[in-house]
């Protein structure tokens, strides 16, 4: 099971260690660093690295290295899982996740990852859970805790771990009852020169942010169960329901969760809601290479695209980029080589567009690779996969619930080929 | 105010402010003060000097400072044993608390302290722990009990803590039931032998409960628990399935992979006909694609595994290749695994779309990717050979880009496609020549001379591309001289007017210059093949060559039932068995997937007795010997990109070395010294049997007269058969079994007239001869006979398969027995596959047809093995060595012409062995390594 856990930051400074079993010396790190110096970017540290006596494993979010040291043999993908989760935890707990505050809070951040994990294996890590054993900082608190000298660690067991539903806790009140859904989809695509496109992907979820009274049994059904073939669930929502009835049945955590992930596969006909069309050219001859795009709508289904962002990644011959761009605000870092065209709306009577010209290298020759166009939009009020919330229904509780429910379309990894 | 301000430090030294301030009497100071130690602790800081100070803050209320105090406590307790025993009171008082937090904070706590003294008194209350009313003490004793015995195994054993453990699987609440198996499988691991997880239906249907509804972590231990159960028909392994198979929606990606190992392994006992097996094929596919839109590292392990996947049921995601497209921001670990199950899943119906794919990858930024991605091009072309000419012209296209990364691996490439497809693409021979000046890596320049000797008949000014090579000759790399040894005496014997000089330039720089054995050796062969027999040369070099394997990279069959059984591991992530790299795990055990049951079981395999299980499907290629020595020479001593698949090259290096020491002896026993650059030309006869030899593969290996002959046992007990004794045994010598009977009248009167039958059995063994006895057998007198069988007597499926019913008649009655014959003697002497068919015919011989056994305490080395079971007909096609184990590969037919296919794994230093068996007929295997088992302990 988990070993040790270190943190380190992208300058390779190690500045935190919790050991599980007996304490493993931090030069088992020395391999980690290692490994960093062979990558050309942080990014490209491979997960899984052996030593003579451990295995590391690692994750990278929020530029900290989550560096888990193992020495038997354990499920690589558990590690790693559960990794992620003490990130989401520390995001959860304090906000933000980053260097400084974990600094700030060393204490708290120790004391949770001693609840997270016993002896290597996971104890708790259902935040709800977590957030009752050591209640996470606020300013409020930590003013009461000193002028009253009371703790921040609770000291009654968790009500809800051991029962049928460890997920929700009991004896839950509040006085304005709500349940909001957010449906979010992310288009994961790559299209290529000529526009059309080569994969295209759906990942949605439905997040929930539920504020109910006492044990609500909830349900949720579709328009179109159909579309969801292929969904990962929390573990409140009972399986058998759906597998009869594709309808989500469950008695939700409290608070904020992710109520289910689906992925809507490549197979399925994905409507592309953008379009980029773009002219980049370089001369062997000239110095100068031309740079044109344009972005419009697509399959929009009458919403509005907004937040548009454009990225590209210009090799490393172009020197410099004069561009002017219809609206929004474009930058070219010289160094980096890294062009972003912030678009904002698409207004589709006058799509925006980004025309100049790249100085390049003097005398070398022109570029081998092209550039690729990265693209982020938003789009309210729809989910392009075209899902739909038929109903919700609450039991088990007599009063009424506000209800809520929201769409989101985005883009995940849209590239676009040049 | 943050707890940054516990780093700052002031003049007086820090561990003296700190001391003071542990020591004071206001609690809010003390607890301040802990906070600060525990902050120096996370950094790295050594504060074990505070010791007493801070577990004089133990005794406390406040559950804050207690926690600060214990994780103080584990962090140092190693370091000051006898400090740590100041806590034990503590410790053992609150483990009677009324607060369940607390009593499983204090057992929690006490297993973690590594010290004797505590661990004595660790063991009362964790007694009662595990009995405890509160299910989250029980859950934390049960993790607790796994902590001592890392610390103390021994003492865990004997106060039967491992058996409360056990109980603990059928506990009433799943987190326990959870955590006890979690426990359970970390003490297993360190001790492979102990069955400590026994595994029954009863529990098996506990665990399945427990899986609804304990957390995701306690899911993962109990699937993983679930994998090692072997259910014992189909009917048991589908209904687990199904109970397995909601898993897959899970969010936790961990969770979904074990599913997986659990379904992947079950459903090897499905019959492929059922429905259900179709619908779990189905439902695998989903699960495993929407792992790879999780994060970067966890998408690497999955790739990792879906590799193996790929390679045991492609079926399962032919449809999702565009899943595995590369984004250009994707990590490069992600990259090339992507890349690499792309053309694992390329097919004629998605060919196009991939090379598109490929084409667009070889024009990125990150070298390594690029040249993965035109090695890929290449093995598409190999693989689906409709694409070839699309993949050829669009490695063409590759080349004319100039990218000198790029070109090298196009020309490695090509010269496969070349291999492949003889005579076809030799038209952009000419685009190739063009580059020759930009090669610089050995492999490159290797594929190009490769090239060039192949071709060199339509290649103009071949002699002096070649020559252009030989001019540095000596600096090349080992593998680019051998190759241009090798092309110019091809050159040789296609033009040899032009090119006389050449290859005495080339032939002497590599016998002479040269002092790398296999170059010398290889040009000492060339040069006398050449001196005294051109035309055998001709046959020899330019030999046609066998074809190269569609599939590359492929994990051997054996390996790949392994690495299944470890699907979600770092095994899974390694591709290598556990037992090849886990530090510590003491002889782990070797899992293999289970065989195919049930009913379809009888209808699938043929019956064993009928001689008609001829393997007629010989694949068209089989090299003949000559052939082999053909391609032996011209062998790319590169890694094999593509080259002949498994077994191929160490048979390659064994027949060198046996060249080489053939050639030696041929050289002292002429008193040959380093020719001169006249190649004498009276060598003739003792090199023709010499090379006669060479060529003989097999004549290297040392043969014995006969198969081995167990001694005689007594069939016949004299108390039966009024008097008379028989005993016997079978042997087999060249090629004739025998029945060696000694008789013996054990009665009073004279005995006479005997004769002998047998009834009906699997092999249709029969007399070959009427049992003699010339003279009439007197009391007490004994007679051998040695009886001649034959195979052609009437054939009837026995149980066991090798029971013989023998009937023996004399002047006083007639008496029947039944004896056991061991199978070896039905093992023929043409028994040796080719070994390009022996590959053919492992891999079209399903794997629930395979058997393994361990053959245990045999300390023979492979060689000695090899030779002892080549005396009884069991021929050793290849031999290689991986990861410091040696593989046996070898082949036997029985009389009725079933072929048996084995696999002997030995490792150094083990004296156990691992036989894997396949064959058409499974039904022999248990008795071929019966066979196996008698040959080699005796």
């Amino acid at each position: 099971m988990i070993h040790s856990l270190f943190l380190i930051n992208a300058a390779g400074d190690i500045f935190l260690e919790k050991h599980w079993k007996s304490a493993v010396s931090r030069s088992v790190c020395d391999y980690f660093f290692e490994a960093q110096e062979r990558a050309s970017e942080a990014e490209n540290v491979p997960p899984v690295i052996p030593t003579p006596h451990h295995y590391l494993l690692s994750v990278y979010r929020h530029r900290i290295f989550f560096v888990a040291v193992i020495q038997s043999e354990v499920p690589p993908l558990f590690v790693i899982e559960f990794l992620h989760r003490v990130v989401d935890t520390f995001q959860d707990y304090f906000g933000v996740c980053s260097e400084v505050v974990i600094k700030d809070n060393v204490v708290v951040v120790y004391e949770v990852l001693e609840e997270m994990l016993d002896n290597g294996f996971p104890l708790a890590t259902e935040s709800n859970i977590l957030k009752e054993l050591i209640k996470p900082p606020t300013i409020l608190r930590t003013v009461v805790n000193t002028i009253t000298g009371s703790t921040n660690v609770g000291d009654q067991l968790p009500t809800g771990q051991l029962s049928v539903v460890p997920w929700r806790r009991t004896g839950v009140k509040y006085t304005n009852n709500e349940a909001y859904f957010d449906v979010i989809e992310e288009i994961d695509a790559i299209i290529d020169k000529s526009g059309s496109t080569i994969t295209a992907e759906i990942q949605g979820v439905i997040d929930a942010c539920v504020k109910l009274t006492g044990m609500p049994d909830l349900t949720l059904s579709f328009m179109n169960p159909r579309l969801l073939d292929d969904v990962s669930f929390h573990p409140c929502v009972r399986f058998k329901r759906w597998e009869s009835e594709r309808i989500l049945s469950f008695i939700p955590p409290d608070g904020n969760f992710r109520l289910l992930s689906y992925h809507v596969s490549a197979q399925n006909l994905v409507a592309i809601p953008v379009y980029v069309k773009h002219n980049i050219s370089f001369r062997d001859s000239s110095s100068l290479g031309r740079f044109e795009i344009t972005v419009g709508p697509k399959q929009t289904m009458g919403k509005t695209v907004e937040g548009v962002m454009v990225t590209s990644q210009m090799p490393k011959g172009v020197l410099n980029m004069s561009l002017t761009p219809s609206q929004g605000t474009h930058t070219f870092d010289p160094v980096t080589k890294l062009l972003s065209w912030d678009v904002g709306k698409i207004n589709p009577q006058k799509l925006p567009s980004l025309k100049g010209t790249m100085s390049l290298q003097a005398g070398a020759s022109k570029p081998d690779e092209n550039p690729t166009i990265n693209l982020q939009f938003k789009i309210q009020q729809l989910a392009i996969s075209g899902l739909k919330v038929n109903r919700l229904d609450m039991y088990g509780e007599k009063y009424k619930p506000f209800k809520g429910i929201k769409y989101m379309t985005k883009a995940g990894k849209f590239q676009v080929r040049t | 105010m943050t707890d940054s301000k516990y780093f700052t430090t002031t003049k007086k030294g820090e561990i003296f402010e700190l001391k003071a301030e542990l020591n004071s009497d206001k609690k809010e100071k003390k607890k301040e003060a802990v906070k600060k130690v525990i902050a120096s602790m996370t950094v790295g800081k050594d504060v074990s000097a505070l010791f007493p100070d801070v577990v004089n803050c133990m005794q406390t209320d406040n559950l804050e400072l207690k926690k600060l105090v214990y994780l103080y406590l584990m962090n140092y307790a190693k370091s000051q044993p006898d400090m740590a025993i100041m806590a034990v009171n503590t410790f053992v008082k609150d483990c009677e608390d009324p607060n369940p937090l607390i009593r499983a904070l204090a057992v929690r706590t006490m297993g973690c302290i590594r010290v004797d003294k505590i661990t004595e008194y660790l063991c009362e209350p964790l007694r009662k722990c595990l009995k405890d009313e509160d299910p989250y003490v029980r859950k934390t004793a049960a993790v607790c009990v796994a902590k001592l015995h890392d610390i103390n195994a021994q003492l865990v054993e004997d106060q039967g803590f491992l058996d409360t453990l056990k109980d603990l699987i059928s506990d009433s609440n799943p987190m326990v039931v959870a955590n006890a198996v979690a426990a359970l499988s970390e003490i297993a691991e360190s001790h492979p032998s102990s069955n400590l997880l026994d595994l029954n239906p009863q529990s098996i249907n506990k665990l399945l409960t427990a899986l609804n509804e304990c957390t995701e972590w306690g899911q993962i231990f109990i699937l993983d628990c679930l994998a090692n159960y072997m259910p014992k028909d189909d009917r048991e392994a589908q209904s687990i399935c199904e109970r397995v198979t909601p898993r897959l929606s899970h969010a936790n990606s961990a969770v979904v992979l074990s599913a997986v190992k659990v379904l992947m392994k079950f459903m090897e006992m499905l019959s492929k006909d059922l429905d259900y097996y179709g619908t779990l094929l189905k439902k695998l596919a989903p699960p495993l694609v929407t792992l790879l839109s999780a994060e970067p590292e966890l998408q690497y392990v999955a790739l990792r595994n879906i590799n193996l996947i790929v390679q045991k049921r492609p079926e399962i995601l032919k449809h999702e290749m565009k899943v595995f497209f590369v984004k250009y921001n994707d990590p490069i670990y992600v990259k090339l695994e992507k890349l690499d199950i792309m053309i694992r899943l390329a097919s004629q119906a998605n060919i196009a779309q991939v090379l598109a794919e490929l084409k667009e990858y070889a024009t990125e930024v990150d070298v390594d990717f690029v040249r993965k991605a035109v090695r890929a091009i290449g093995r598409c072309a190999i693989k689906v050979e409709q694409s070839a000419e699309r993949c050829v012209s669009t490695l063409l296209d590759l080349i004319q880009t100039k990218v000198n990364y790029v070109v090298q691996e196009a020309i490695v490439v090509i010269k496969d496609i070349f291999r492949k497809y003889p005579n076809k693409y030799e038209s952009v021979i000419a685009t190739l020549c063009e580059n020759l000046d930009s090669l610089d890596e050995p492999e490159a320049r290797a594929a190009m001379i490769w090239i060039v000797g192949e071709y060199a008949e339509r290649i103009d000014n071949a002699d002096e591309l070649l020559e252009s090579f030989l001019e540095g000759f000596h600096d090349e790399s080992t593998q680019v001289q051998l190759q241009l040894l090798t092309a110019i005496v091809k050159l040789f014997l296609k033009k040899p007017t032009e090119t006389q000089e050449l290859v005495q330039q080339v032939l002497s720089l590599a016998t002479q210059d040269s002092d790398n054995p296999d170059l010398r050796d290889r040009g000492y062969i060339y040069w006398r093949l050449l001196s005294t027999d051109p035309v055998a040369a001709k046959e020899v070099v330019l030999a046609e060559k066998p074809l190269i394997s569609e599939e590359t990279d492929l994990i051997e069959p054996t390996l790949l039932d392994e690495l299944i059984c470890y699907i979600g591991t770092l095994a899974s992530v390694y591709h290598k068995p556990p037992s090849a790299f886990v530090e510590g795990s003491r002889g782990v055990v070797h899992k293999s997937l289970p065989p195919r049951t049930g009913s379809s079981e009888s209808a699938e395999s043929p019956d064993a007795a009928p001689a008609g299980v001829q393997p007629s499907e010989q694949p068209a290629v089989i090299p003949t010997q000559g052939d082999l020595l053909g391609d032996l020479l011209n062998l790319d001593l590169g890694p094999p990109v593509s080259g002949p698949p498994i077994a191929a090259s160490s048979v390659q290096m064994g027949a060198v070395d046996l060249l080489g020491g053939g050639l030696d002896s041929l050289m002292g026993g002429t008193g040959f010294a380093a020719p001169s650059t006249v190649v004498p030309a009276n060598l003739g006869a003792p090199l023709g049997s010499g090379l006669g030899d060479l060529f003989d593969l097999t004549g290297g290996v040392g043969t014995l007269s006969g198969s081995y002959v167990a001694p005689k046992s007594v069939w016949l007990p004299a108390m039966k058969a009024k008097g008379l004794e028989i005993s016997g045994t079978f042997s087999r010598q060249v090629g004739s079994i025998s029945m060696d009977l000694l008789l013996t009248n054990k009665a009073l009167q004279v005995m006479s007239d005997f004769a002998i039958q047998f009834n009906r059995n699997s092999f249709g063994l029969a007399p070959a001869a009427p049992l003699q006895v010339h003279t009439p057998l007197a009391p007490n007198q004994s007679v051998e006979i040695s009886l001649p069988l034959n195979t052609v007597g009437s054939v009837m499926k026995m149980d066991p398969l090798n029971n013989l019913q023998v009937a023996v008649k004399n002047n006083i009655d007639v008496f029947y027995f039944s004896t056991l014959y061991p199978l070896h003697i039905l093992f023929v002497e043409d028994g040796k596959m080719e070994r390009q068919m022996f590959l053919a015919t492992w891999k079209d011989i399903p794997n629930e047809n395979e058997a393994q056994f361990q053959i245990k305490e045999c300390p023979l080395s492979a060689d000695a093995v090899s030779n002892k079971l080549q005396g009884s007909n069991i021929f050793t096609i290849a031999k290689r060595n991986v990861e410091g184990q040696d593989m046996l590969y070898q082949s036997l037919k029985l009389t009725n012409g079933i072929w048996v296919l084995a696999e002997l794994r030995i490792q150094p230093g083990n004296s156990s062995f691992t036989l894997s068996l396949k064959c058409r007929a499974p039904e022999v295997s248990q008795h071929i390594y019966q066979a196996y088992e008698t040959i080699l302990k005796n």
